[in-house]
């Protein structure tokens, strides 16, 4: 009995901090300053432990290792000047060697595969994760890592559990209640509590830090909010600061009832599976949805796929083709204190959300832009790509002219004729031989 | 953390592998971890189609020919050993290995006489130690594609073989291949410098 009574009494008092320290606060959208303080001590930790590791390591001579610069140096040097001739030479037997170059250069690392793996720390942040080729420094340091597993084990995971469990369920039962209402202003505006209260109690169920920017720029009812795609917690972080419709499948499970559910608050546009491969009935439901301009603003991630944050991918050009303004936003995550990105080949969503509650924190920085429309003569996916050239820039990322889907299909052959092309260009130059 | 920075145990033979190809550890347990993530079915070894969904790979016009290098002998399958013998050969030459080289150990896979050997068989089709006018032709067309009329190929195969042919055999032995490129530079143009 004694067991049982002290177990209550931990439980109760746990619960009644947990709902006076965050789900209050988070209803009305205030903070107390409990993360921030977090926050701190974590930056001075990992300030820390990356001096003491940069003491300890010797320097290789020369060779810098820097993890953007890719682990083999490069001679982008255009393919004239690789093959040593001017146009209109003849063939030689050594012109063999330039390809087989480029070509085991693909094989040792190439722009895409590396896109779907974590981004790689210049310097450890203290995670069993992300240790890779560090060495034993001292006992100190290790000292500090086996209270961070502690730490994030032990105290900070079964925190982050009860919020997101409290989360979902108040999410679930509140649009359900919420559905229940005639449609009116009434019921938006309490879709909207619902949903802001929801997704700020699931960010802190992740110790998210996320920074908005130019909040001027935030998406307005009647258009479309594209962003690059690192998880699907991208949709938690822009849906913190405002409602937007959301689209995609429709899927079993949990992730079924929390669409169901939200859908009978909010008017989000889900798919059947076999619906969503027919583009016309995708175009012709989204444009009807945005043309009432009561509706709220759809979000959309071109990209179809989960990218490392580190670069974006191409753009389909299916959303740009609805019509209406995009609202482009640049999602960057820190990867210092928790890795965001979703390898679905390698985890699934369960232990990808373990691994999300387990890290230190997830830290981002959200750049809201400028609203753009399609110009005369511009056709889908001259837009896209400008759009998804404006989001590179913004969020400091690489441009890929690779379709992220690389990682499931082959690659077209007509990038293969390009290259054809201008190797026949050198060799016959102008069509005479 | 206190691990270990040299994960060689973790790579299988993995200081065989070192000694054969004369790859530094942390250049070797890069090519491991790529290796590994080329394989995406975490089947142990790699086979042509995860070679050939290297995007950067496939549009190459030489890619299927580079491929074919890693499955010798009718093989479909190359284990991380095999994988890493065709790297070496593009190891740039550094000073470790000129110099006082035991004249009794094989000869370094990254020697200039290695990388011209792997260079002609990408042209030797079916590996019979010649290249003859018709598999130089079938080459040709690969890095031209349909750019090129058959003429023009044709006499540009013609041109090439009688330049090299010394024998006068119509074909081009490994020999000629290597007296026709006597004064090219080779270990700077089949050379990948593998960082950190």
């Amino acid at each position: 009995m004694e067991g049982a009574e002290l177990a209550g009494k931990i439980l109760s008092t746990w619960l009644t901090l947990v709902l006076g320290l965050i789900l209050l606060p988070s209803a009305f959208g205030v903070s107390l300053g409990i993360s921030e303080i977090y926050m701190k001590i974590l930056v001075k930790t990992l300030e820390w432990a990356t001096i003491r590791i940069e003491k300890g390591v010797p320097k290789e001579s020369g060779l810098k290792s820097s993890a953007s610069v890719g682990i083999i140096q490069r001679d982008e040097s255009p393919m004239e000047k690789g093959l040593s001739g001017l146009r209109g030479r003849d063939f030689e037997l050594s012109d063999a060697f330039y390809f087989s170059k480029k070509g085991l250069e693909a094989i040792v690392e190439d722009e895409v595969t590396q896109r779907f793996s974590s981004e790689e720390l210049v310097s450890w942040n203290l995670l069993t994760r992300t240790n890779m080729n560090f060495q034993y420094i001292s006992l100190r340091l290790t000292t500090v890592w086996v209270l961070g597993v502690l730490v994030r084990y032990c105290v900070l995971l079964p925190l982050r559990v009860t919020l997101a469990f409290t989360g979902i369920s108040l999410l679930v039962v509140g649009t359900t209640l919420v559905g229940q209402l005639p449609d009116g202003s009434l019921k938006n505006w309490l879709s909207e509590l619902v949903h802001l209260t929801c997704c700020r109690i699931c960010v802190r169920a992740l110790s998210g830090s996320i920074r908005y920017h130019n909040k001027q720029y935030r998406p307005q009812k009647g258009g479309i909010c594209v962003a690059n795609h690192t998880s699907p917690i991208d949709v938690l972080i822009l849906t913190t600061d405002g409602c937007y419709a959301m689209v995609g499948q429709v899927h079993g499970g949990l992730m079924g009832i929390i669409q169901r559910a939200m859908v009978k608050a909010c008017p989000h546009v889900w798919f059947e599976r076999s619906e969503m491969k027919d583009r016309h009935l995708v175009t012709k439901r989204l444009k009807g949805h945005i043309a009432d301009k009561k509706k709220l603003p759809i979000l959309i991630f071109p990209e179809g796929t989960c990218i490392n944050n580190t670069s974006v991918m191409m753009f389909k050009k299916g959303s740009f083709e609805i019509g209406g303004t995009i609202h482009p936003v640049a999602i960057k995550y820190n990867p210092q204190f928790g890795d965001a990105f979703w390898n679905s080949s390698k985890y699934n969503m369960v232990s990808y959300l373990l691994r999300m509650m387990t890290s230190w924190a997830i830290v981002c920085d959200v750049w809201y832009m400028p609203p753009m429309t399609r110009e005369e003569g511009e056709d889908a996916v001259q837009f896209a790509n400008r759009v998804k050239s404006a989001i590179a820039v913004q969020g400091g990322l690489t441009e890929l002219p690779w379709d992220g889907g690389l990682k499931r299909a082959k690659v077209k052959d007509t990038f293969k004729e390009e290259q054809q092309k201008n190797y026949s260009k050198m060799l016959v130059g102008n069509g005479s031989l | 953390m206190g691990s270990r920075g040299s994960h060689a145990a973790r790579i299988p033979d993995g200081d065989s592998i070192r000694r054969e190809t004369g790859f530094s550890q942390a250049s070797l347990l890069r090519l491991y971890h790529r290796f590994r993530a080329l394989d995406r079915n975490k089947k142990g070894y790699l086979s042509r189609v995860d070679l050939q969904q290297i995007g950067a790979l496939a549009v190459n016009p030489l890619g299927e020919r580079i491929i074919d290098s890693f499955f010798p002998d009718g093989n479909l399958r190359v284990d991380f050993r095999g994988f890493v013998r065709v790297l070496a050969h593009f190891r740039p030459v550094d000073d470790t290995d000129s110099g006082m080289r035991d004249p009794k150990q094989p000869e370094p896979l990254n020697s200039r006489m290695n990388k011209l050997r792997f260079a002609f068989q990408l042209y030797d089709l079916d590996g019979d130690g010649k290249i003859s006018r018709h598999e130089m032709l079938q080459v040709l067309r690969l890095m031209v594609g349909v750019q090129v009329t058959e003429e023009q190929l044709e006499s540009i195969t013609d041109r090439t073989v009688q330049e090299a042919d010394e024998d006068g055999d119509g074909a081009v032995s490994f020999l000629e291949f290597t007296k026709s490129l006597e004064k090219m530079d080779i270990e700077q143009k089949m050379s990948i410098r593998i960082l950190k």
